[in-house]
């Protein structure tokens, strides 16, 4: 199996900044308004006390890490976790195979899908309703219910520690064609009837008509799946033993040991992996919450 | 602006590209029957080999003694679903489950919601709020049991700094048999609530303003408003974020089997029955009795969904 050569587009297309959502119009802050926004804002400092603790302990020289007390902000701050742990190589290797793998598994997921639900929403044929009904059944299969026989089966496919091994099976996620499906439901006849008209094939159709008009649904599927490719654990963990190979969730996990006690680098390994995606989230914060919510609730 | 990704396969030859010109729809008919299939078919065919294939493949397994070993298997017809039946590691891992659920479903939805309702009122620092409350829920999960394994250390670890710093005690929280799974449901609420809030938040933005505004006038104060406006109106959200948070929760796995380094935490006391599955089929490599406790896991999936099912539509029509 050869790795696939740099696939281009990652998924976050960016969607069409979506229609503001018209904001309550207040005039005076109430009493109650600013007590909400005070609690509101302790609770979120609350939520980010472990992350700014990892962030913090990541920039100690590791003898300080295991200071009794504990002292929040470091004596002296290095950047020497930093440095070790890119030195080792790893996190970079791994920061590659999942963009590498969760590109795959988007990429794939929205041409399959979309071509699927373009054939459930458009076009007839005997059997329709019948595999549509065995994909919705599929949705109620818990893919961990799959981990071990999948996990056979790709040692007889000779899949075990490939890129194509880790992917495909996360492609099968019926779930994102009803998301489509339901989409392509409601674009009305008669924009297709008239490219039907002007001779174009269904394929033409779906590619030229069809999904220009999806943008929105298209970038919220992409997002959702990304995420979930890229967070996946349990069957990427399953499917590679070899740490060249290993994504983000999977090498962090299982070389937690290779950092030993030291805190500063395992904090430091941490804060590398979860970079990527809280900085895109910083970036592009409206497209990802109208994306995960949109995919999300089905 | 949209969708490039599928431009590509846009070569791929399209068979029919005759014109319907002027015909009503029965006369595409034939040439329809062949469009659909072949749209399907990509999808279909990784669906019947990553879906339908192990599916089928893991329910005959549970009937034979088949190991990882790569031993020639035997039909032992119902044995480990009688050996399953029996064993109390089965009984036990399925129990962690279920109270890691019920430890986990109240708070994920009432802090998913709290934290909803506040980020609504305080319209200026929405944007701070939504990512403190979200970005958790972006983190892979190894980062998550990094990060928590180093805050529930014993000695220097952040939360026994505070609890020690404050005269309490100090806790053992991942090594003692009585909290690991408690420490793990907390680190979940905190790793997870931001998607359940996101669909709370979606859900409040759909409701008008002017509801409140005539509530206002009409004297009632904000927890009045919360109780006889918002709550109710949430019935719907409610609903499903508690069907969707209790089947995440069913399937635990992860942050249990790293935050314990595979141990399944003290005497066990941490491994829910995914755990139990792993370790049946890859550690002690025996797939066939890992496939039966994987088809009693779905069983137990599917009774759940039917039930919340049952009960979400019995509901809608009562009302």
């Amino acid at each position: 199996m050869s790795a696939p050569t740099a696939t281009p587009a990652p998924a976050a297309a960016p969607a069409p900044a979506p229609a503001a959502a018209a904001p309550r119009r207040r005039r005076r802050i109430s009493p109650t308004g600013a007590a909400a926004t005070v609690s509101a804002l302790v609770l979120a400092v609350l939520w980010l006390l472990p992350l700014v603790w990892a962030l913090l302990t990541s920039f100690k020289p590791e003898a300080e890490t295991t200071a009794v007390p504990i002292r929040w902000l470091p004596i002296e701050p290095t950047v020497e976790a930093y440095r070790q742990v890119i030195a080792r190589g790893d996190i970079q290797q791994w920061l590659l195979n999942s963009t590498v793998i969760s590109t795959l598994v988007t990429v794939l997921t929205l041409v399959l899908c979309a071509l699927a639900a373009y054939a459930f929403s458009r076009t007839s044929f005997r059997g329709r309703n019948a595999l549509l009904l065995l994909f919705i059944a599929g949705i109620m299969v818990p893919p961990q219910v799959l981990i071990v026989p999948l996990f056979d089966q790709m040692r007889l496919l000779g899949m075990v520690d490939t890129y194509w091994g880790v992917a495909l099976p996360q492609v099968v996620a019926p779930v994102m064609i009803f998301i489509l499906k339901r989409f392509f439901d409601a674009i009305p006849h008669d924009y297709l009837e008239a490219a039907h008209l002007d001779g174009a094939g269904h394929l033409r159709v779906l590619v030229s008509v069809v999904l220009p008009m999806s943008g929105p649904i298209l970038a919220a599927v992409g997002i959702f799946t990304f995420v979930q490719a890229w967070n996946n654990f349990l069957w990427p963990f399953v499917a590679t033993t070899d740490p060249a190979l290993m994504t983000v969730p999977v090498g962090l996990g299982t070389v937690q040991g290779a950092y030993g006690i030291q805190y500063a680098q395992q904090m430091a390994a941490a804060v590398l992996g979860a970079a990527p995606l809280i900085a895109v989230f910083m970036l592009f914060q409206r497209q990802i919450v109208k994306g995960v919510t949109d995919a999300g609730l089905k | 602006m949209t969708a490039p990704p599928t431009a590509g396969q846009a070569s791929r030859s399209d068979p029919h590209g005759t014109s319907a010109t002027g015909s009503p729809p029965r006369r595409a008919r034939s040439r329809a029957d062949l469009a659909g299939p072949a749209l399907a078919l990509p999808f279909a065919l990784l669906f019947a080999v990553f879906l339908l294939w192990p599916l089928g493949a893991g329910l005959w397994t549970s009937f034979t003694d088949r190991s990882l070993t790569g031993a020639a298997p035997s039909f032992v017809g119902l044995d480990n679903w009688a050996e399953m039946a029996a064993d109390p590691m089965v009984w036990r891992s399925l129990w962690t489950t279920l109270l890691f659920t019920l430890m986990t479903t109240p708070p994920l939805v009432a802090v998913a919601l709290l934290m909803a309702v506040l980020t609504q009122r305080a319209v200026r620092v929405g944007w701070f709020l939504r990512f403190s409350f979200f970005s958790p829920f972006l983190l892979p999960v190894a980062v998550v049991s990094l990060i928590w394994v180093w805050i529930y250390q014993p000695g220097f670890g952040m939360l026994n700094g505070v609890l020690t710093g404050a005269g309490l005690p100090e806790v053992n929280w991942l090594g003692d048999e009585g909290t690991v799974l408690l420490a793990i449901a907390g680190t979940t609420v905190w790793w997870t609530v931001g998607f359940n809030y996101l669909l709370y938040l979606a859900a409040l933005q759909g409701i008008p303003g002017q509801v409140y505004e005539a509530a206002s006038l009409d004297g009632a104060g904000a927890w009045q408003r919360f109780r006889r406006i918002t709550l109710p109106l949430l019935n719907r959200t409610t609903a499903i974020v508690v069907l969707l948070q209790m089947v995440a929760s069913l399937k635990l796995f992860d942050q249990a089997y790293l935050m314990t380094n595979g141990s399944g935490g003290p005497d066990y006391a941490a491994r829910p029955i995914i755990g139990y599955i792993f370790d049946s089929g890859f550690t002690n490599l025996r797939i066939g009795y890992s496939s039966a406790i994987s088809y009693l896991f779905f069983a137990v999936i599917i009774a759940v969904s039917v039930l919340q099912f049952w009960l979400f539509t019995r509901k809608e029509n009562t009302a």
